[in-house]
């Protein structure tokens, strides 16, 4: 089999499951593009089928009706077990094989396919390398011999050890503490950068969903889709009232972890240098009608504020507070509103080097979600 | 001492009693055939005694002994494992109860009754004649063993491997059997000792074993000549219930332990 390098989008037409005895299909004309490359959010509540859909797609729950195509590949003609290898497949507590080693879980799908055994060896301690476990130490290691994150961390280098185009992942992270599974998070949005794999991720914390996705799919009982949309869109304008209460309280605070500093337009205040006299920063302060000037050190990075009643003495050395929380353009506006409710006053932004390059004002945030809210509305 | 402590006490505890076990087990094995062999040959035996009591016929007797039981062990095998692992698979949980009943029948029926009804029924003697009823008696421990062994497992273990490309049969071979290993040892270890005992059972259809010594014993009623029949079964017994334990401790997955 070749190597499958290049990203596969995923069209489900028309997917229904039915049950024989139950009147009801338990996931109901299910039709939905998935785009190649983009990590693809099924969130809703418990028994809403999304898990039921999910498994539909690499066949371990076969579709009563409808068509599955995978990378323009009819699915449901295909061979189950085949198509499987295809496909990347983590599950919670990460199903890894108590009696293998770390390695042999990882090598399983590799085996299967038949690669020889050089090419295996390698591949593991790649894989292992990739989710940031040293192979050295882990390869010959038991699952239990791991903790709830290393394992998962294993179930995803065992997905992704014949490089699938394809990864279902079935809430992954739902068994870690919330510290872990922020790292598994993290680390997996890291992994998705260089791999760019077409990811469907099913979850019920809609703030995973809000964390991980290109696009989230809100789904409701039957896995009826309530809103197909990006993370942003989902938040500044919830389709109807089940999801504006699937997203919950907070939606706007969510937002402000989608929006990076670099997204908006940076404020400036007035700054002095420590050599320059008190005197001149006043009258600077009070030209521009302001009560505050930020101190830079030599290389230009924040020191100090001084409130322009600080600056009777002889020498702005020493004088104001010290700034406290700092962000870099790369920040969340989380993070820029964590700062200027801790700082009191404006948060101050500096550059790859540590250098001042403006302010966010809180006037900014607000105006940028309200921005966004109504771009989404029209 | 918190109840946690006693909890990890109790269980090193029984570790260490369980390695115990493991090393003074063949010993007292040894020491109670050698033990009763001494005791009967430092005897003045008479002339009928000592047509049993005699090495060549108590090796002969043993072997035979020996024979019997691993024919049985290779029978169960044979037998209960495969129709363990079918009766998990999902299309046959059906019928699973109507051979768990069959086989708790065998368990269940005296032994005796058992040998002579199929020898009554096919009347044949010998090594064979006596190793397959046996098997029918000491089949339901590896049965049943067989078929908890794969049921207890986590459902998402096998579901993980079909997930990731696995065939059913691939997930019996790699994932399923060897994790159900520890339970079929167990179960196999009960039907060996069982095996040993009622191999005893084997002389009434010509299929000798240390049953003939008992046999003789009694009929001719000398005592030493029953004792030393019965120690060495009972010593034979501790012996394969060992070989039973190092199997289990030694041939589990290493994962598991």
């Amino acid at each position: 089999m070749p190597e499958q390098q290049t990203s596969v989008g995923i069209e489900l037409d028309g997917v229904t499951k039915r049950y024989t005895g139950q009147r009801e299909p338990a996931v109901d004309s299910f039709t939905m593009t998935i785009n190649p490359g983009e990590t693809t959010i099924f969130v809703g509540p418990s028994g809403c089928g999304k898990t039921t859909t999910m498994r539909m797609i690499n066949r371990l729950i076969e579709p009563s009706a409808g068509r599955i195509t995978i990378g323009g590949d009819d699915a449901l003609s295909l061979n189950p077990d085949d198509l499987r290898r295809r496909i990347g497949y983590a599950i919670q507590q990460a199903g890894l094989f108590p009696h293998l080693t770390v390695a042999q879980n990882v090598a399983v799908v590799p085996g299967l396919l038949k690669w020889d055994k050089k090419r295996i060896n390698a591949r593991v301690e790649e894989m292992l390398s990739l989710v940031g476990l040293e192979p050295s130490e882990f390869l010959h290691r038991f699952p239990r011999q791991l903790s709830g994150g290393q394992q998962q961390r294993v179930g995803v280098a065992r997905a992704l050890a014949a490089d699938p185009p394809v990864l279902l992942m079935d809430e992954p992270f739902g068994a870690v503490d919330p510290i872990t599974r922020g790292n598994l998070q993290d680390e997996l949005m890291r992994l998705q950068s260089e791999l760019r794999k077409t990811i469907v991720f099913v979850t019920h914390d809609f703030g995973e969903a809000v964390k991980l996705g290109d696009r989230i799919a809100v789904l409701g009982d039957r896995s009826r889709i309530l809103q197909y949309d990006t993370p942003e869109a989902i938040l500044a304008n919830p389709a109807d009232d089940t999801v504006a209460g699937f997203v919950g309280a907070g939606a706007s605070l969510k937002q402000l972890t989608l929006l990076r500093v670099r997204d908006i337009e940076l404020g400036q205040t007035v700054t002095a240098t420590e050599d320059e006299s008190p005197a001149t920063v006043r009258q600077r302060i009070e030209a521009d009608g302001r009560k505050f000037a930020l101190v830079l050190d030599g290389r230009g990075r924040p020191l100090r504020w001084v409130h322009a009643r600080q600056l009777g003495g002889d020498s702005l050395a020493g004088t104001g507070a010290p700034v406290g929380d700092l962000v870099s353009s790369q920040s969340t506006l989380q993070d820029a509103l964590e700062a200027i409710l801790t700082e009191g006053g404006d948060a101050v932004v500096t550059g790859t080097r540590g250098e001042y390059i403006g302010t966010v004002q809180l006037d900014t945030v607000v105006g940028k979600i309200r921005e966004l809210r109504e771009e989404h509305q029209s | 001492m918190t109840a946690t402590d006693a909890v990890l006490t109790m269980e090193s505890g029984s570790r260490r009693a369980e390695l115990l076990r493991l090393f003074l087990q063949p010993i007292a094995a040894v020491v109670l055939v050698g033990g009763v062999l001494l005791w009967a040959f430092s005897q003045d035996l008479d002339a009928i005694e000592v047509v049993s009591l005699n090495a060549n016929t108590l090796l002969n007797s043993t072997w035979e002994h020996v024979l019997i039981t691993a024919a049985v062990t290779v029978l169960v095998v044979v037998v209960a494992i495969p129709l363990g692992i079918v009766l998990t698979r999902r299309w046959a949980r059906k019928i699973a109860p109507i051979f768990i009943g069959i086989a708790t029948i065998g368990q269940a029926a005296p032994a005796i009754g058992v040998v002579v009804l199929y020898f009554l029924w096919t009347e044949q003697e010998g090594l064979w004649a006596a190793a397959i009823p046996l098997a029918f008696v000491s089949l339901l421990p590896v049965l049943r063993n067989t078929m908890v062994g794969i049921q207890q497992i986590d459902p998402a273990l096998v579901d993980a491997g079909r997930g990731i490309g696995m065939s059913s049969l691939t997930v019996l071979r790699r994932v399923e059997l060897p994790l159900a290993v520890p339970l079929i040892l167990a179960g196999l270890r009960t039907s060996l000792v069982l095996a040993v005992g009622t191999a005893t059972l084997a002389l009434f259809v010509n299929g000798g074993g240390l049953g003939f010594i008992i046999d003789s014993g009694y009929k001719v009623a000398r005592t030493t000549v029953l004792l030393t029949g019965a120690a060495l079964a009972v010593g034979l017994a501790l012996l394969v219930d060992w070989l039973g334990a190092l199997a289990e401790r030694y041939l589990g997955p290493k994962g598991l332990r």
